[in-house]
């Protein structure tokens, strides 16, 4: 019997293989089959999640410690199936994206769908696996598939943003390695599940945890580490940047989660989780000011992953050592915001596309007349941009209304006024953009053909993460599905 | 000294030498090189791991991990001289463009 946790991982890396080999014309349309196909063992998966609870998968038939365990709980399932969603709808996008100029030349084209697939399979692999050493794996193909396709069309720009990329990925994956082998050294033990067991607040764990965070947190761009993100993800082509600033970054601060919140709770002192939401709020602050000055869309729109990337790190103060209540809110308000936040910016980067597709370059006062030249496209955006921002009924909404209340329940509430600073620069930018999509045009400009599915993708996209707060309770209930917190909260 | 703490003082040091490397050179090669003895340098620690016990049977798992270890740092090395080839191609040099102007 194949699992379907296997499965979701074998079909992107084998249709990825085969999409390499074959090579012709058709190949994109194998990646929307084989990607159809991981969909459906996503929800498959998610189904016996939802029906028999958190699952694990032993390959092979060798169990952890001397095997790999794949294990999948709530939170992996919902992050696979929000994997499996986007992916999906990249390719469907790409296949106009990648018909014309600003898809470049057909050679370099071709390799959109291999490498589409492999990021596929490695996000997949990384969400299901329990293995450290598996999880570093996992992170290495992610970056090498992403750091590829920010090059696929080439150009100066994109050749450097992607150095600086491969880079700082490498630097950051060599410093989790390092603290893999201290882990190993001091537990000889590699599966998360058995080393949260065995846990103890040792020097060398800390050591160990503090080099795999920092390494992390450079691969996420939290600030400090974020001079990277900018320009990798504006220079890279749409559907790219959709799938880099959607799930990528989303990756690394999953594991940092796992690893801090489920496997080492102890070893996270007040201060130190304090320090890292500190983080976290620079991060909103500094990604905000600079998506207000920045004359290019697609770098307004990467900035801001910069911004709502330091979302995220507020969980990690808002779960230590406050009452189970308000860890549980910041826990599923942390990662409501990862899912809401992914179909977002996804949208919102594929309009940035179709605008850059139709007249040829993203600067901000280009975009005048926007609303009456691509209707649909500037309706999605305006969508996408609501639901970044979090008002009702957005995804993002529910997000911040629970780290909001974990803030206030647990007394931190400066973390509480990040969050509503934090709102407002995102209305401005947001704002600042819709203003001038909205001003009426000045001239004639010369468009070329958008085809229609390409615009009624973003448009998608942006409904998922609007309406993400209509479904809340069933979308929260596999999501807590043998979550840390569930069983302390009455 | 035991063997494992020496062999831990040489990885600690190599990984010190590799992050320094890497920080303060402009050159993307160099920047590679560093970024591979920092590699080295787990691989050493992970091979003093596998023969910690002083066992007849070293343990055979940091020596896998070290194997795929190798394989990944391999892959990630390639894709980096090739695209540092591309930047010299374009701009004449192995270097990131704004760090060369602000020399």
């Amino acid at each position: 019997v194949i699992e379907p946790a296997v499965l979701t991982i074998l079909l992107p890396a084998a249709g990825g293989c085969l999409a390499f080999i074959l090579g012709g014309r058709s190949t994109p349309w194998l990646g929307i089959v084989v990607s159809s196909g991981a969909l459906a063992t996503a929800g498959w998966q998610a189904v016996v999640v939802w029906r028999e609870g958190a699952q694990t998968y032993t390959l092979g038939g060798w169990g952890a410690p001397l095997g790999i365990d794949l294990y999948v709980d709530g939170l992996s399932s919902v992050m696979l199936l929000m994997t499996a969603v986007i992916m999906l709808a990249v390719g469907f996008y790409a296949l106009g994206y990648f018909r014309s100029p600003p898809g470049g030349e057909w050679r370099e084209r071709q390799a959109f769908t291999p490498l589409w697939l492999f990021l596929f399979a490695a996000l997949n692999s990384l969400f299901s696996s329990s293995d450290v050493f598996n999880l570093y794996v996992a992170l290495e193909l992610l970056t090498l598939a992403g750091v590829s396709l920010v090059i696929i069309v080439g150009g100066r720009d994109a050749l450097t943003a992607a150095m600086r990329y491969l880079l700082a990925a490498f630097a950051g994956s060599l410093l989790y390695l390092m603290g893999v082998a201290l882990l190993y050294a001091e537990f000889g033990l590699l599966d998360l599940r058995l080393l949260s067991e065995v846990a103890a607040d040792t020097d060398p764990a800390l050591v160990a945890l503090s080099l795999m965070t920092v390494g992390l947190m450079i691969k996420t761009a939290l600030f400090p580490f974020h001079a990277w993100l900018p320009r990798a993800h504006a220079a890279a082509p749409a559907p790219v940047s959709a799938m880099l600033s959607g799930l990528v970054v989303k990756a690394s601060f999953y594991l940092i989660a796992r690893l801090w919140v489920e496997a080492f709770p102890e070893s996270l002192s007040v201060s130190a989780a304090q320090l890292i939401g500190l983080l976290g709020a620079l991060g909103i602050l500094w990604g905000s000011l600079q998506a207000l000055r920045e004359a290019s869309l697609k770098l307004v729109v990467a900035h801001s992953t910069v911004a709502q990337v330091g979302y995220l790190f507020l969980l990690i103060p808002l779960v230590t050592e406050t009452a189970p209540a308000w860890q549980l809110d910041a826990w599923s308000g942390g990662f409501y915001h990862v899912l809401s936040h992914a179909f977002a910016k996804a949208s919102l980067f594929l309009c940035a596309g179709t605008i850059l597709y139709a007249f040829g370059n993203d600067r901000i006062e280009s975009l005048r007349g926007l609303s009456a030249r691509l209707p649909m496209t500037t309706f999605a955006f305006g969508i996408a941009g609501v639901a970044l921002i979090g008002l009702p009924p957005s995804g993002s909404f529910l997000a911040k209304w629970l780290l909001l209340s974990s803030a206030l329940g647990s007394d931190q509430w400066w973390w509480a006024v990040v969050i509503a600073a934090g709102t407002l620069l995102s209305g401005a930018y947001v704002f600042r953009l819709l203003r001038h999509a909205f001003a009426p045009a000045e001239g004639e400009a010369t468009m070329n053909r958008i085809p229609r599915f390409m615009e009624l993708v973003s448009l998608a996209l942006a409904l998922v993460a609007l309406t993400l707060g209509l479904r809340a309770a069933e979308v929260l209930q596999l999501l807590e599905v043998a979550a840390p917190f569930v069983e302390a909260v009455p | 000294m035991s063997d494992f703490v020496l062999y831990g003082l040489a990885s600690a040091v190599l990984f010190s030498i590799g992050l320094y490397g890497f920080l303060f050179h402009e050159n993307l090669i160099r920047k590679l090189l560093a970024l591979n003895i920092m590699g080295g340098s787990v691989f050493v620690l992970l091979g003093a791991v596998s023969h910690r016990n002083a066992a007849p049977d070293p343990d055979p798992v940091p020596q896998a991990m070290v194997l795929t270890g190798i394989v990944v740092a391999v892959s990630a090395t390639a894709l980096a001289l090739a695209i540092a080839r591309r930047i010299e191609a374009e701009t004449g040099a192995p270097a990131l463009p704004e760090e060369t102007e602000s020399e």
